[in-house]
């Protein structure tokens, strides 16, 4: 059973806007509330070091204390073995890398440890903590600021991976990956934190993909940026006639194959869009069980978009034509058309 | 030295009581390994016995530890049930872990015993967040971080010290010096005289014992815990031992000097202490080998156990990933 939906803009008019950033922040404050067991720690997350080099966790330290919402030292490998260490003796952290890029500084926490310990405990050990992170190109961040990993965290067994695409789900998927009894890996969008949106306050399952927008000639799977830019396309390509569903995929991994199988089975075409390195991204995998579910009713090869094997370039021209586009995506979708 | 308190008479003998455990169980080990019955990579911890056995008189099932692959000394001596852990390292699904985890990965949550790592250094981190924990909980628990002195050599040594003692965190971290990290002398690897004298920079305490002396481990041992439940922070305690095994069981050992390894097995901490606890009137030759037996006894009982027990089905590997079973 899926129980995904196909939202809309909320039309109760008390549903309040914020951007990403808010709604993130939003869902810290609630969680805070609600359970005296969540944590945040990070660089710069308390309010004298002005709550995140973003603000996404202002005004926390002032209402929960700062025995709760720790400042730390620029020290990647301790603030995630300090969450595990936290989140063994059960508590909830919520830790913050504040660049995905400098998470490799914490792979063997993350890897080694945070996703592996309730496997080789038995079960008798958990890691229910949330390591947020943001990215992504635009912003000229150039080659160590910019980058998308979540395939490496996807091939990796234990540890969860949610991307949200906007506020709504932003909130909704947060207040889900604190309550997961796994660790969750929480993926922000940097160039879109300030867009505002309709956020509802609805917690989102882990695991569960949203129809963006319904059609029936070819399917778009996407996460994160690339949600607006599909979007944006079907819209484009409406107008010419063409009829595109968009799957938000939310959650990467696990992820929600029964949504994706059943809208490929209805268009029997496919293009997956990531902003990561095309090449061994999730794209390979998702386009790969699409092949062997549904052989027999493709249309055509499943596509897939994804950025150019380099580096995130520093230079403008180059940085666009780095990351996918709203026109590369359209020719991905056209291709599958053919 | 002089000023840490001593081990009464009965605490003594409680430290032997666990170092013996320790011997024994990895004496019988070895030879199950050596007749083909248990296979595993096992780094052995005898020599090491009376660090962890002079702390665990300290602690109780509330305080936490984590240690590393060598690690079966701080297990035993916290308690971990010798059913359990034979099972464990037999791979069987009464183990501890399900047979999951090994002799690497040993955890009782019960006993306060939170993670054992394969990767060195990487118990210190942990501890760290242990000890948040611990601080929050506001129950006086410590956090114990076993590491070797290899480990003080990796980048997450730094972090974590820097971070428990900005934090004022309750943690003891144990550094067990047995002089040589994989097949490289810790002369080699380091430019200072003591591991301990690192301390000094991140502001807390440090300091260089015996490992080997009961007296002198379990005073350092009881100051720090001690200092960690008041509150005042974390120590670093650098234990100087030997490992008589080598790195890995069954390595050829070529990279050892020679003439410190015969000194150390003149050194064996255990017979010395056995022969003390006789001299000074604490237990007769008689009750030693009484309390030896029942040891032997019940390490028979525990392997017998673990190879009759079944191995785990293949659906274990669906369990566990997550909370939640994978379909």
């Amino acid at each position: 059973m899926t129980d995904t939906t196909t939202t809309t803009a909320p039309a109760d008019a008390k549903v309040k806007k914020m951007t990403a950033v808010e709604a993130i922040n939003l869902a810290l404050h609630d969680a805070m509330e609600a359970d005296a067991k969540v944590l945040v720690l990070g660089e710069e997350v308390a309010d004298p070091q002005e709550g995140g080099v973003m603000g996404v966790t202002k005004g926390l330290s002032t209402k929960f204390g700062e025995d709760r919402v720790k400042s730390t030292p620029i020290s990647e490998q301790a603030i995630i073995g300090a969450a595990i260490g936290a989140a063994v003796g059960g508590y909830k952290p919520v830790a913050e890398i504040m660049l995905m890029n400098f998470v490799t500084v914490a792979m063997d926490m993350i890897i080694n440890h945070a996703a592996k310990l309730r496997f080789m405990s038995g079960g008798q050990t958990g890691v229910p903590m949330v390591i947020r992170t943001m990215t992504g190109a635009g912003f000229s961040t150039g080659g160590q600021h910019s980058d998308y990993w979540e395939a490496w965290f996807a091939h990796s067994p234990g540890i969860k991976v949610v991307a949200p695409s906007n506020p709504d789900d932003a909130y909704g998927l947060m207040r889900a990956a604190i309550d997961d009894p796994d660790p969750v890996l929480f993926i922000e969008n940097l160039p879109s934190y300030w867009t505002p949106a309709p956020v509802t306050k609805q917690i989102i399952p882990i695991g569960k993909a949203r129809i963006a927008r319904e059609g029936s000639d070819v399917t778009v799977i996407a996460h994160s940026l690339m949600v607006t830019h599909s979007l944006a396309v079907a819209e484009k390509l409406a107008g010419e006639g063409v009829s595109v569903e968009v799957i938000d995929l939310r959650t990467i991994s696990p992820w929600d194959k029964e949504t994706v199988l059943a809208s490929v089975r209805k268009t029997g075409r496919a293009v997956v869009v990531h902003e990561a390195v095309k090449q061994f991204g999730i794209g390979a995998e998702i386009a790969s069980v699409i092949t062997e579910e549904l052989w027999g009713t493709l249309k055509r090869p499943v596509e897939r978009v994804g950025a150019a094997f380099s580096s995130v370039p520093f230079s403008k021209p180059l940085e666009t034509a780095f990351a996918p586009q709203p026109d590369t995506i359209a020719a991905a979708i056209k291709a599958a058309l053919a | 030295m002089s000023n840490y308190p001593k081990p009464d008479p009965a605490t003594l003998l409680e430290i032997y009581k666990k170092a013996a455990l320790i011997k024994l169980n990895d004496e019988r080990i070895i030879k199950q390994m050596m007749a083909g019955k248990l296979v595993m990579p096992y780094y052995s911890p005898r020599g090491q016995e009376i660090i962890p056995s002079a702390i665990s008189v300290s602690l109780t099932d509330d305080d936490y530890i984590c240690t590393i692959y060598r690690g079966i000394h701080d297990m035993l001596a916290k308690g971990f049930p010798l059913d359990e852990l034979w099972a464990e390292l037999a791979g069987r699904v009464t183990g501890t872990c399900k047979g999951k985890g090994g002799p690497m990965h040993l955890t009782c949550p019960d006993k306060g015993m939170m993670v054992t790592t394969g990767i060195v250094g990487s118990s210190m981190p942990i501890a760290t967040g242990l000890g948040w924990a611990a601080k929050l909980d506001g129950k006086n628990r410590v956090s114990i971080a076993n590491f070797g002195d290899g480990a003080s050599n990796i980048g997450a040594f730094h972090e974590s010290l820097n971070m428990a003692a900005v934090w004022k965190l309750p943690v003891i971290f144990v550094c067990q010096n047995n002089l040589y990290a994989e097949h490289t002398s810790v002369a080699y690897s380091r430019a200072i005289d003591r591991i301990s004298d690192r301390a000094a920079g991140y502001g807390m305490p440090g300091v260089t014992v015996n490992g080997n002396d009961p007296d002198e481990m379990y005073g350092a041992a009881k100051v720090a815990i001690d200092r960690a439940r008041a509150g005042e922070g974390p120590t670093l305690i650098e234990a100087m031992t030997f490992r008589f095994n080598g790195h890995l069981l069954g390595e050829a050992g070529h990279y050892m000097d020679k003439g410190l390894y015969a000194q150390a097995q003149k050194d064996d901490p255990m017979p010395i202490l056995r022969a003390r606890l006789i001299a000074d009137g604490i237990a007769s030759e008689a009750v030693l080998a009484t309390l030896e037996a029942d040891i032997d006894a019940r390490i028979d009982v525990a392997l017998a156990a673990a190879y009759d027990a079944p191995f785990p089905d293949v659906t274990e590997l669906k369990r566990d990933v997550f909370a939640e079973e994978i379909a």
